[in-house]
């Protein structure tokens, strides 16, 4: 098994910043559109974590022109450029599925201080 | 066949590729395969090698396992196996085949015995569909009919039954070569390969169009 893990080790980025569920953050995403390269921004709230090591993964919500939407990335993408905590979070929970239901001043999450 | 390794399997993780694509791999442990014996055109009719992969402790060969073994002059293996490589006729007692036989790039079929599932119903075992869960119904998982009764008055051939499942050889062809370190004697496989982890494996190159 250690075989295993140590391929997804090396893998593994150290130069992401500590991300918590409820956090607001820009994720900086690399987009390949032919041959040119550019970089698009995504912010929101992290609404969840999964799995762990080389699988690690992260969702964030935004609203976006009245509609809710959910982008899932890697942690350890090399597509991700750099991502900016905005805003740390102050929640009770490991999974803000209840975000999805509220709609305006009821959909946020309070600042950690 | 031109190339061919005895391997074990080590489990399954993902990597990233150069365009930052996300791809499931399986990790194998290649090699190094020595070999233990050559079949030559003049001897035995065909060019072959026979190969041993995993050593184990002279103790734990019978007898004339120790004679095949010393003969070649190298330690007891677990598993033997023979190709028909392409530079059999090149290759002598003691070489060793190792990863690097396959490049990143590369396709190739993986053979392995598949994962015992015990005596399983005719849904798991050959995806047959099922009865009504309610409504009265009292046929939820059954095999249904067998045939005619009177026409063919017989159940045919190969009616696909409840049974044993799995246990059995089974190849996945076509099988991408993600990477390949020597080193280590590490071979990563696009997807999954049959079997546990830790058991034996044969990666032939395919014999499929993708070479």
């Amino acid at each position: 098994m250690d075989i295993v893990k140590s391929i997804g080790q090396e893998q593994l980025r150290d130069d992401l910043p500590q991300l918590n569920v409820g956090d607001t953050v820009k994720v900086y995403v690399k987009v390949k559109e032919g041959t040119r390269e550019r970089i698009q921004m995504f912010e929101g709230t992290i609404i969840q974590k999964k799995h762990g090591g080389i699988n690690e993964t992260f969702t964030v919500r935004r609203l976006s022109y009245g509609v809710g939407v959910e982008r899932t990335f890697p942690v350890n993408s090399p597509n991700i450029d750099r991502i900016e905590v905005s805003r740390k979070g102050k929640v009770r929970r490991a999974k803000l599925f209840y975000l999805r239901d509220r709609v305006g001043k009821a959909a946020k999450v309070k600042e950690r201080l | 066949m031109q190339k061919a390794i005895l391997a074990k399997k080590l489990g399954m993780t993902q990597i990233f590729d150069e365009v930052g694509r996300l791809i499931p791999v399986t990790v194998v442990e290649a090699g190094p395969n020595t070999v233990i014996q050559k079949k030559t055109a003049e001897n035995d009719g065909y060019d072959a090698v026979q190969v041993g992969f995993v050593d184990i402790k002279e103790s734990r060969a019978n007898k004339p396992q120790q004679g095949h073994f010393s003969k070649a002059g190298v330690s007891p293996k677990k598993y033997l196996k023979e190709f028909r490589l392409e530079n059999a006729a090149q290759m002598n007692v003691g070489d060793e085949i190792k990863a690097d036989v396959f490049a990143e790039g590369d396709f190739v079929d993986v053979t392995g015995i598949s994962k015992g599932k015990g005596f399983a119903g005719t849904i798991k075992r050959w995806g047959t569909g099922r009865g009504p869960t309610s409504h009265g119904s009292k046929y939820h998982r059954g095999p249904g009919a067998m045939q005619g009764a009177s026409n063919p008055g017989r159940v045919l051939k190969g009616k696909r039954l409840p049974g044993r499942m799995g246990g059995t050889k089974v190849t996945v062809q076509n099988l991408r070569v993600v990477k390949v370190d020597a080193e280590r004697n590490l071979i990563l496989v696009k997807g999954g390969v049959p079997g546990p982890k830790n058991g034996l494996l044969i990666i032939k190159n395919t014999v499929k169009g993708r070479r």
